[in-house]
């Protein structure tokens, strides 16, 4: 192996560097006592202690909550279903079409798909709001689930499903018992993607939603169009503690299954030599 | 009794997606195409349509029954509509241009990592992915405002005395799309450089390539499948982002998107947005479909 040029340290640094001084310092700047943003007065506590009073913001994020949940959810099932349907069919009538489908979304611009989604919902005459906007984030979502799925299924032994097949396993239970708890770690970070997603959409929110359901990102994209505040801050730091979290769960989870499936592997191999 | 249920459950896991992503993802394009064929509501007389879709379809539906090519004739007509979509062309191309720039030495560093500390590399990479695209915005206009974070600093350091302005201005649209799109780019890149077999680098010295000639008859060929596709997935939703030129650029930017965001919510004009969006899909259909075949490619190599 080559070794590893200051060339190349240099780059991951630097780009590293980019990709995080600006989060860290709006993390920073939540802190600050001064009102402006850009100018540091001492650290204070006081931008969060406010958001308790905010009753507007506080709906709004109850609101996306319930929205990444449910959507996320629903996202999940589907996603892994189309995941499943494109690995392992790989002959059915549109196959093209739907493989079509399932890639487009990701990347379709925002403002076209929320414009298609809203034209729908208006056509079959459905009440927009909470519902609407959770339609559409599944919808969008589970493209991203069934990507990240289909990865882990293209790796996957086919033959140990082959054998429970033989055994006289129906292909439910085959499912169940075999393929579901090994794509199981791709099945969850699928999940939290599609939470993370639906947390952060703003543009197909804004087409899709009506009276009474407004989400955070809306809430957010209002105040910052009249100028940048420590509130903000305080709030987007609140979000990305949220997804650190999240995604830093979803790691550990993710290696012991991991570590567990090897060690697995290894005592099988042991036990049958 | 058996084998009929698990035929049916295998064709299930077929229909139920397929269904849905028919009924809400390719369905609304053409209810799309159709409304942006009807005129405004309010300013026509209603006359009849040439044919009828929309059978049972109520309400607002109902008095934009009309088919015309008129909206498509005043997107030609005012030249604001050209112009936003070239811009939009110009600065997708400049700014994935420019991640390419910055994101394939990421990639390369990356790939060259230790083995051991390869995949806490890969995850800080996508950590920023998953924190919000809003918010990664936001903290640009603090650091780029003429008062901001970027100007103070350089005017401490003494390598400019009046500050930069940079806040609403393209400058600040191409720095939010490198930004925001960079792990797209570095991410296929990385897996496409990662999997190369790196006896070839040294084939190619032994045979008498200098490391640069190395890397441009090697390395790069090499590594083109994940160039293409990280361009492709910072190009397409480029052209078409709103966020970024709302937030970061200026009155005089235009850029698709966003024109047709205001067409929507400010001017409320339901049919020419849809025309925008028509016309706009019409540009990235044949990126699209590439981005399709090679996304599908990869993954047949993969099996």
């Amino acid at each position: 192996m080559e070794k590893w040029s200051r060339f190349n340290i240099a780059s991951v640094v630097l780009g590293f560097g980019f990709l995080y001084l600006p989060i860290v310092l709006l993390v920073i700047f939540s802190f600050n006592e001064s009102k402006l943003v850009t100018v540091w007065a001492g650290f204070s506590t006081k931008w969060y202690t406010q958001l308790w009073h905010n009753q507007g913001l506080l709906d709004a994020a109850w609101v996306t909550i319930r929205v990444g949940l449910l959507s996320a959810t629903c996202a999940t099932v589907l996603g892994t279903l189309a995941a499943l349907a494109l690995v392992r069919y790989s002959r059915f009538r549109g196959r093209v079409l739907f493989s079509g489908m399932v890639y487009a979304p990701l990347v379709m611009p925002e403002v076209i798909t929320g414009l298609s989604l809203l034209l729908l919902f208006v056509a079959i005459g459905l009440d927009r709001g909470f519902w609407t906007i959770t339609l559409a984030h599944i919808t969008f979502t589970m493209c991203f689930v069934a990507v990240v799925v289909q990865s882990r299924l293209l790796s996957f032994d086919q033959s140990i499903e082959e054998a429970a097949l033989d055994l006289g396993a129906t292909p439910v239970r085959t499912f169940f018992a075999i393929t579901l708890p090994v794509i199981a770690p791709a099945v969850f970070s699928g999940w939290v993607l599609a939470f993370t997603l639906s947390l952060d959409d703003l543009v197909i929110s804004s087409f899709t939603t009506g009276p009474g359901a407004t989400t955070l990102p809306m809430k957010i994209y209002s105040q910052v169009r009249l100028g940048v505040t420590p509130e903000i801050n305080a709030i987007c730091t609140i979000l990305i503690g949220i997804v650190a979290l999240g995604v830093i769960v979803a790691s550990i989870v993710t290696k012991r299954r991991e570590v567990q499936r090897e060690r697995d592997e290894r005592a099988a191999v042991a036990a049958s030599g | 009794m058996a084998k009929l249920a698990s035929a049916l459950v295998g064709r299930l896991v077929i229909i139920v997606p397929y269904a849905w992503l028919l009924f809400f993802f390719l369905i609304p394009f053409f209810i799309v195409f159709r409304i942006s064929l009807s005129e405004t509501a309010i300013a026509m007389p209603p006359y009849t349509p040439v044919f009828d879709l929309a059978g049972g379809l109520a309400g607002i539906l109902e008095k934009m029954r009309e088919f015309s090519a008129d909206n498509y004739v005043w997107l030609t007509e005012d030249v604001l509509y050209f112009n936003a979509y070239v811009s939009s062309l110009i600065i997708a191309a400049i700014s994935t241009f420019l991640t390419l720039l910055i994101g394939f030495p990421i990639a390369y560093g990356m790939a060259k990592a230790p083995r051991s500390i390869r995949p806490t590399l890969l995850m800080l990479v996508i950590l920023p992915f998953w924190t919000s695209f809003l918010i990664r915005v936001y903290a640009w206009i603090a650091i780029l405002k003429p008062e901001g974070l970027l100007n103070q600093f350089l005017i401490t350091f003494g390598v400019i005395d009046q500050p930069l302005i940079i806040l609403n201005t393209n400058t600040a649209i191409y720095i939010g799309i490198v930004y925001s799109y960079l792990p797209f780019m570095v991410l296929p890149i990385y897996s496409a450089l990662e999997k190369m077999d790196h006896s070839l680098i040294e084939a190619a010295q032994d045979l008498g390539c200098t490391p640069v000639s190395a890397f441009w008859r090697v390395t790069f060929p090499l590594s083109l499948p994940g160039v293409v596709a990280g361009c492709l997935l910072v190009f397409i939703p480029a052209v078409g982002e709103f966020v970024i030129p709302d937030l970061l650029g200026g009155s005089e930017t235009l850029m698709i998107g966003k024109t047709l965001w205001n067409e929507f919510n400010a001017n409320r004009d339901w049919p020419v947005s849809s025309a925008v969006a028509t016309v706009l899909l019409l540009i990235l259909v044949i990126p699209i479909v590439y981005f399709q075949n090679v996304q599908a490619k990869a993954d047949g190599e993969g099996k």
